[in-house]
């Protein structure tokens, strides 16, 4: 399906991360957005507020994070298209919707513009602290999909690709933007409509007595249908059955919480996306997410210029994260180098993939700025002399 | 004879309410004596001469014995997270203003987890009817004190009585906002059922509290006998003043209560208000907000 024309800004912009991640959202579809200010994330619903009026949305701004975070998922079975937008301390507040959102299979994005915590920390400052909470921050087992901008065009592009995920899925996905992403300008192209690709909700259309709402047909993901349809459904958090109805045994639980890791988990050969520059032949890998791309990438070629041969691969897709492609490389590499804007997270999955057949060097950083490419090129430098 | 017993069997009165319960799920969970099966009786009898098109009406309940509603509901019914009930059903009604949104859950629910999102969908007049079965007390995790436990009373939490002032539940939805206020209890069947029918009826935010007898774990507890004894005091303890001043009628352990419509009034909800605000600001450009 293509994008709907009335929401598409086509042409050419010069937007921040913050406006151009409300661009995608809207030409993803998206009509219904509730959120409560905080920085840096704030712009995002401040355009999504000035925009929706012309659009036929709704914005609505939630007396707190936790209201927004289930607000959204009120809509999405009212048939919308749904986001939610945070950062840290808000992201804290949604962890229980995450977790709800995954035992219900209710698509529907979370925006975490990262800024350096813990708690209040630097409210105006970047980092990239909360990847983890991204993965595992609700209580229990659930499988999720994540990704990370590293320009205000990906802010667009991935936005789209976000909602995308998530309808295919059928689960949240978390939209790991950063302060300097969200609040950095620079040229945006927004195609037209008829270029972009979107993924509609998977309804159930046959007989409505045959309908089982969790059944799933061989995909591992069950089709939707929403509140009116005169389907009588239920959708609770508690462990539940095909019909949806409550049963706790372990036999459901047995049956439920691996299909829903698994679903993700299976199809993450399709799922995961990086970019990868020179890293065949290369002796260091580094390994790099937002932001942290673009500081990496002056220390990379100062190495290149110097005879290191140094690849680079960039997670788009962060979760799940992909093992597949570390674990081959980590046969033929020397050295990995991850710097990050926290003081270690995606470093412990290039570890837990690499398992002691290369080094992994960490970059760390606890955030408030970007890395210096120095310390980047530093730790580049003496992994490649082993 | 076989064409009589036939005959019997056919006049037996049907339980017109079951049409509105996932019978399938029965038995439900709820203790004996317990007073919210009876509010789902009045509720399903309320929905049924109300005229709504059933296949719009969907049920919203957070976490709680209480909470439980939601999943006995033969209707489209959502068991959300503890205290949340109201914003994921501000996102159901505006994601499609065509439904009819009830929110059905308990008084620790919507009051103190709950309690933010309780008054700022009052404040907002978002279009929904909030039924609040206030037993004083939280059943399902034990009978701890709760925002609703008068006075003195005992919980779990409170061994020796508690000492902090609860909530009257009427003023503070009168206060934050809500179109129509009313208060009864699980022995007002009749009154009960006319009430959430008029509720039901009525556009805006509308507020229906109920108490109802937790046995189990607040009033056996509290030495004042099991669910018959509390509709027995019920009956002879309420006052029906339809109209009373919600500033005037709080409740006290085992004191009298004023139960009554209390509210009835009209105020542009949350949608009619902003499609009324954006056309007048942006003129033509403005395409009123349907879902
Ligand atoms: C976030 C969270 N905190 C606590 C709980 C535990 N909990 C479940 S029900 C409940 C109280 C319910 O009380 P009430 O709303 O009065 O319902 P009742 O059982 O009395 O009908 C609590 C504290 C929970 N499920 N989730
Ligand atoms: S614990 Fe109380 S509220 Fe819960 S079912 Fe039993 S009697 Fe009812
Ligand atoms: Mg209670």
């Amino acid at each position: 399906m293509k994008a709907d024309p009335k929401g598409v800004l086509t042409g050419s912009h010069f937007l921040d991360g913050d406006h151009s991640c409300s661009e995608g959202a809207i030409a993803a579809g998206c009509r219904f957005v509730a959120g409560y200010p905080i920085t840096p994330s704030t712009e995002v619903v401040e355009r999504i507020a000035s925009r929706f009026p012309y659009v036929g949305g709704m914005f609505i701004q939630m007396e707190d994070e936790i209201a927004s975070s289930i607000a959204i998922q009120g809509a999405v079975w009212g048939g919308k298209k749904a986001m939610t937008v945070t950062s840290g301390p808000g992201f804290s507040l949604m962890m229980e919707h995450i977790g709800l959102a995954a035992m219900t299979e209710t698509p529907c994005v979370f925006v975490d513009v990262q800024r350096a915590g813990p708690s209040t920390g630097l409210p105006t400052q970047p980092a990239q602290g909360d990847m983890m909470q991204a993965r595992w921050g609700s209580h229990g087992d659930y499988g999720i999909i994540a990704l990370s901008p590293n320009s205000p065009q990906e802010c667009f592009d991935l936005t789209i690709k976000a909602f995308n995920l998530s309808e295919q899925y059928r689960v949240p996905v978390m939209f790991m933007m950063d302060e300097c992403v969200g609040h950095m300008t620079e040229r945006v192209v927004i195609p037209p409509a008829d270029q972009i690709e979107i993924v509609p909700r998977k309804f159930y259309e046959g007989p409505k007595a045959d309908y089982l709402p969790y059944k799933t047909n061989g995909d591992l993901v069950p089709m939707m249908v929403k509140a009116g349809d005169g389907y009588n459904i239920h959708v609770t958090g508690l462990t539940h059955d095909e019909r949806g109805y409550p049963s706790m045994t372990v036999p459901t639980q047995e049956k439920l919480i691996p299909r829903l890791v698994n679903k993700i988990k299976h199809n993450a050969p399709k799922i995961v996306e990086y970019v990868e520059d020179q890293v065949d032949g290369a002796e260091v890998v580094v390994v790099t997410f937002g932001i942290t791309s673009r500081t990496s990438i002056p220390a990379i070629e100062q190495a290149r210029k110097e005879g290191m041969k140094v690849g680079h691969l960039r997670l788009v897709v962060v979760w799940p994260f992909p093992e597949e492609r570390i674990r081959e490389l980590a046969s033929r590499v020397r050295a990995f180098v991850v710097p990050e804007l926290n003081l270690g997270q995606m470093v412990l999955e290039v570890e837990r993939c690499v398992a002691g057949k290369a080094r992994v060097e960490l970059v760390g950083h606890p955030g408030g700025t970007v890395h210096n490419p120095k310390d980047i090129y530093n730790v580049i430098k003496k992994s490649a002399k082993g | 004879m076989a064409e009589e017993l036939f005959e019997i069997e056919e006049s037996v009165p049907v339980n017109t309410v079951e049409s509105f319960l996932r019978m399938e799920r029965m038995p439900h969970i709820w203790c004996p004596g317990c007073g919210i099966g009876t509010t789902v009786n009045c509720f399903a009898h309320a929905l049924e001469t109300s005229g709504l098109d059933l296949q719009k009406v969907s049920v919203v309940s957070g976490i709680g014995c209480t909470g439980r509603v939601a999943g006995y509901i033969n209707l489209d019914s959502f068991h959300t997270t503890h205290g949340r009930a109201i914003p994921f059903a501000t996102g159901l009604k505006l994601a499609n203003p065509e439904l009819k949104v009830i929110v059905y859950s308990g008084d620790g629910d919507l009051t103190a987890i709950g309690g933010n999102h309780f008054i700022h969908a009052a404040r907002r007049n978002v279009d929904m009817t909030v039924i609040l079965i206030n037993n004083f007390t939280y059943g399902m995790t034990g009978g701890q004190v709760a925002p609703t436990t008068p006075l003195s009373a005992t919980a779990s939490t409170t061994p020796y009585g508690n000492y902090e002032q609860s909530f009257n539940l009427p003023y503070l939805a009168e206060s934050c906002g809500a179109v129509y206020v009313a208060r009864w209890t699980a022995f007002h069947v009749r009154h009960l059922t006319k009430a959430i029918k008029e509720a039901l009826a009525k556009k805006g935010f509308s507020f229906v509290e109920v108490l109802a007898p937790c046995p189990t774990l607040y009033s056996r507890r509290n030495k004042i006998g099991d669910g018959l004894d509390q509709m027995i005091y019920y009956k002879d303890n309420s006052e029906i003043r339809n109209g009373a001043d919600t500033k005037t009628i709080p409740l006290e352990f085992q004191g009298k209560i004023v139960v009554g419509k209390f509210v009835d009034k009209e105020r542009p909800t949350y949608l009619d208000a902003m499609n009324e605000f954006y056309q007048q600001k942006l003129g033509e450009d403005y395409i009123p907000y349907k879902g």
